[in-house]
């Protein structure tokens, strides 16, 4: 058994910024991570990191921004402690040497992004992501914090009381993927979640193909709820044939959509009169996919960004990134030719419900960044609101483990009698026997000794992992995987209705049941891909679940939540958060009341016009 | 040597179904067929072609895969099919054991470096249409190969942290950034540009031989803290010494294999002769 103080789960930009905060606490640290570090997808984010830097900026604005535009459904003492933090982590991120776009005094420069009312996009060219995972790492490896690269994490380690709120986490278990080793890790401390996006539940994603939804999915059938899962955030700006992200800075920088009839459509069919292409995320989504649906979409499927009127110097000083991927992936050329896109799943604004320092409500349980769900982008993220929130909340969850002290949270975590619940009516949940050889639910585990913990979770994984192997035949596990992405961006899209609903739910009954008799091919303990992508879908079917659950029971339109059937904001009935727990199997829906009291005002809900 | 065709019968009966489920399942299986063949009309009007992969199969514990071997996969072409996608489907499609890294697909995480037709290129970059047939997918030479086309990267992520790989400035001004010229930034700017994907290590014929030479990715990682005007003078003279020790810049050949090879078109071979000419400069100066 491996023993640290804190374990971090992740080796992205929130992973990484939680090491450092612990191990800055004076903790012994460690980062299991099924990729190397420096492959996290973190990587692959382009347009920037919002703070406001600059006089005539305030956070109070970066708030109000924040706040708008998650719908009113962020809560306020997340969106404040974010807003108010972000400054610092940025300057601290220079510090360490990020090579930020700079402006001719050689201070860092700051463009304007979607939903923002002052231009306070700080960035590296368009690879913003890729230079702030490699200057985080370049951190870590200076402080010598240990990291076990291509270990996959499969389980948390947790006590088996009835109520989740009793329940404490020990550590984690995971196998070295290189080896096949199954070990225990026990974390005297607290256990970080930071594994990052769900987006291979749908199949026109820019996620990578490790972003399956594990940290949300394991804590969740340890007992933690999952939050506001069905607000998923589908990118306006994604290449049509593989999904690869077209940054908002094209935008920012005065990139400007057509239609086919060479209509500049934001503006002249009113989708956003006063922004137009720089109105928020889910409205420019929404704009395009009409424009689809009423024949003014190029070959029936997408729209155009065009940026050439920027000119050669701007765009290869400031977006050259995109040039290459656009040549590379859609064999575009940007300075000769619009670049076609359309919307794809980028964001879950959703995840494991923790509170500001991060914590779930098992004792020990910390989730932060894109995992997590603190609220902060509530019904939809702006961009360049990702990164920020990594850093500010990654670094008050390694705080917080570390053992730092910190003030009462104003967010409350984990269920309680009195909160409302729902039934959807609909079959949800592990079909059948609850003992199915491939769950990863709670085991049953001796007492409090944490070792022994521990322990029998990794027992218990090993067996899952023998039975998976064992088997000579029957469902690969693809299958499940390919049927549920395409059910999932079939019925669970942008545009929302009961009955697709219903149909995705049906289909993910049905993979349910399927993988119940799935099994790994390759037999081989060396680097088995085969067995790590089998359990990767399992997580998939639970968080792509929780999805359709929420987008079912939210019964409003809201933030990237559109529903055909009820196309109005409620905010008599809905200024609440979805949550879901997984009940040892059978799926409970409850809510909580959002919290719109903030440090210095009190929110108030308004029109969201663009 | 295997050849491997297609599973046509990849459906599974359903252990519990009721007479709903079944026609719902019949549904479903019409609508994939239509798609399919959809599908497969769409590609036969562009190319109707098919692409041959060989592809380098070796794993330590599986009987008939210890000695390495070449596997052939048919794989149906689509405009716009890249290495990493010919492979994903004769994964997915033929061979689940088949094994290699990949993770982004679009050349940031740097995972899936192979050599294909002979050369060290990302997979998810390589378009099939720009490469002659039969495709040749092997793992990258001169590193030890763990199974199929993962190879073991520990040697190039320990070249990589003994330059130093971090910033580490004298001082920081109190609550604001430091400043950097455009100039400076520009000039950094390419050699920040590195995903560690290791093509360049791969194809060095230094690295090959000497396995204690930093290697090109190492080296322009020193570059890029050396270059940077905001860097501590301390801690760049400590880096210098790191890379002009025995087994650093003064090792390169300027061959420009690394060069020609790099996925993010960063002049390794420009950056290797700068520091040289840094270490020079440096040792004239103290002389």
């Amino acid at each position: 058994m491996y023993e640290h103080d804190v374990i971090v789960v992740g080796g992205g930009g929130a992973g990484l910024r939680a090491a450092i905060a612990a191990h800055e606490e004076g903790a012994d640290v460690a980062i299991v991570t099924k990729l190397h570090p420096v492959r996290s997808h973190t990587g692959a984010a382009e347009g920037g990191i919002n703070a406001a830097l600059q006089e005539g900026d305030s956070w109070q604005d970066h708030a109000y921004d924040t706040m708008k535009g998650s719908d009113y459904l962020g809560d306020a003492p997340a969106v404040d402690t974010f807003a108010q933090d972000a400054p610092e982590e940025v300057i601290q991120l220079e510090h360490w040497g990020m090579p930020f776009s700079r402006e001719e005094d050689g201070t860092v420069s700051q463009r304007p992004f979607g939903g923002l009312s002052f231009p306070r996009t700080t960035y590296a060219g368009a690879e913003t992501g890729h230079h702030m995972l490699h200057t985080l790492y370049e951190q870590v490896v200076k402080r010598g914090i240990e990291v076990y690269d291509e270990w996959y994490v499969s389980q948390v380690a947790v006590t088996d009381e009835d109520d989740p709120n009793e329940r404490d986490c020990e550590g984690v278990v995971a196998w070295d993927v290189q080896s096949g080793e199954i070990a225990g890790f026990r974390a005297r401390d607290g256990v970080i979640l930071a594994t990052g996006g769900l987006g291979q539940a749908f199949d026109h994603t820019t996620n990578a193909v490790a972003n399956t939804g594990d940290g949300v999915a394991i804590a969740y059938r340890a007992g933690v709820p999952m939050e506001d899962m069905e607000m998923i955030q589908f990118h306006p700006t994604t290449l049509p044939s593989t999904g690869v992200l077209i940054s908002e800075g094209v935008r920012g920088e005065g990139g400007i959509l057509y239609n086919s009839e060479g209509e500049r459509f934001m503006f002249e069919y009113g989708y956003a009169t006063n922004d137009g292409e720089l109105a928020s995320r889910d409205v420019v989504a929404r704009a395009e996919l009409t424009e689809v649906q009423e024949g003014r979409g190029v070959d029936d499927e997408y729209v155009y960004l065009d940026m050439r009127h920027l000119g050669e110097e701007r765009i290869t000083d400031r977006l050259e990134n995109i040039l290459h991927l656009a040549r590379d992936f859609e064999g575009v050329d940007g300075l000769e030719e619009p670049m076609p896109v359309k919307p794809g799943q980028h964001y879950a604004m959703g995840g494991i419900e923790v509170n500001e320092h991060g914590e779930t409500c098992i004792d020990g349980l910390y989730a932060a960044g894109e995992c997590a769900c603190v609220s902060l982008h509530g019904g939809n993220r702006l961009g360049g609101n990702a990164l920020p929130e990594l850093l500010v909340f990654g670094a008050r969850a390694g705080r917080h483990a570390a053992g730092a002290d910190m003030p009462e949270p104003k967010i409350e975590t984990g269920p309680r009698d009195d909160f409302e619940r729902e039934d959807i009516g609909v079959p949800v949940g592990e079909p059948g026997a609850r003992e199915a050889a491939a769950d990863g639910g709670a085991v049953e585990n001796p007492g409090s000794d944490p070792k022994a913990v521990v322990e029998a979770t990794a027992e218990a994984e090993r067996e899952r992992i023998e039975t998976l192997l064992e088997r000579e035949d029957g469902v690969n596990h693809a299958d499940v995987r390919a049927d549920l992405q395409e059910s999932m961006t079939e019925n669970v899209n942008v545009f929302r209705e009961e009955g697709n609903l219903k149909e995705a739910l049906r289909d993910i009954q049905d993979a349910r049941e399927r993988y119940q008799d799935v099994y790994v091919a390759d037999k081989s303990r060396t680097f088995n891909t085969d067995l790590q992508h089998t359990i990767e879908t399992r997580n998939l079917l639970d968080v792509a679940e929780a999805i359709t659950m929420g987008a079912l029971a939210r019964d409003e339109f809201r933030g990237a939540h559109w529903r055909k059937e009820h196309q109005e904001r409620k905010d008599d009935e809905y200024l609440k958060h979805t949550l879901v727990s997984w009940n040892d199997g059978e799926p409970e829906l409850w809510y909580r009341p959002v919290i719109l009291e903030g440090d210095e005002q009190t929110y108030e809900p308004k029109e969201r016009s663009y | 040597m295997s050849t491997q065709t297609p599973d046509t019968d990849s459906e599974t009966e359903q252990p519990s179904s009721t007479s709903h489920q079944e026609r719902r399942m019949a549904e479903k299986q019409a609508r994939k067929e239509q798609r399919e063949a959809d599908e497969a009309a769409a590609a036969n009007e562009i190319q109707g072609e098919t692409v041959e992969l060989k592809v380098f199969r070796y794993d330590p514990e599986i009987e008939g895969k210890e000695e390495p071997r070449f596997d052939s996969f048919t794989v149906p072409f689509e405009k716009g099919m890249t290495v990493l996608d010919a492979l994903i489907y004769a994964r997915d499609e033929y061979d689940s054991s088949l094994t290699f890294r990949h993770s982004c697909r679009q050349a940031v995480c740097g995972s899936d470096a192979f050599f294909v037709n002979g050369s060290q290129r990302l997979g998810c970059q390589t378009q099939i249409a720009d490469l002659d047939g039969p495709v040749r997918v092997e793992p990258l030479p001169h590193q030890e190969v763990v199974k199929d086309l993962v190879v073991e990267m520990d040697h190039f992520y320990d070249q990589m942290e003994s330059v130093d790989p971090f910033f580490d400035t004298d001082e920081t001004p109190d609550g604001e950034e430091q400043r950097q010229s455009r100039e400076n930034r520009e000039e950094i700017k390419l050699s920040t540009r590195c995903i560690w994907c290791g093509a360049c290590m791969s194809s060095c014929n230094i690295a090959a031989g000497d396995n204690q030479y930093l290697g090109p990715a190492a080296i322009n990682k020193a570059y890029r803290f050396y270059m940077d005007e905001r860097e501590g003078e301390n801690k760049r003279q400590e880096r210098l010494e790191i890379i002009e020790a025995e087994h650093g810049v003064w090792r390169c050949q300027t061959q420009f294999s690394c060069t020609n090879v790099c996925p993010k078109d960063i002049p390794l071979t420009e950056h290797i002769q700068e520091l040289k000419r840094e270490a020079v400069k440096q040792n004239l100066k103290f002389w």
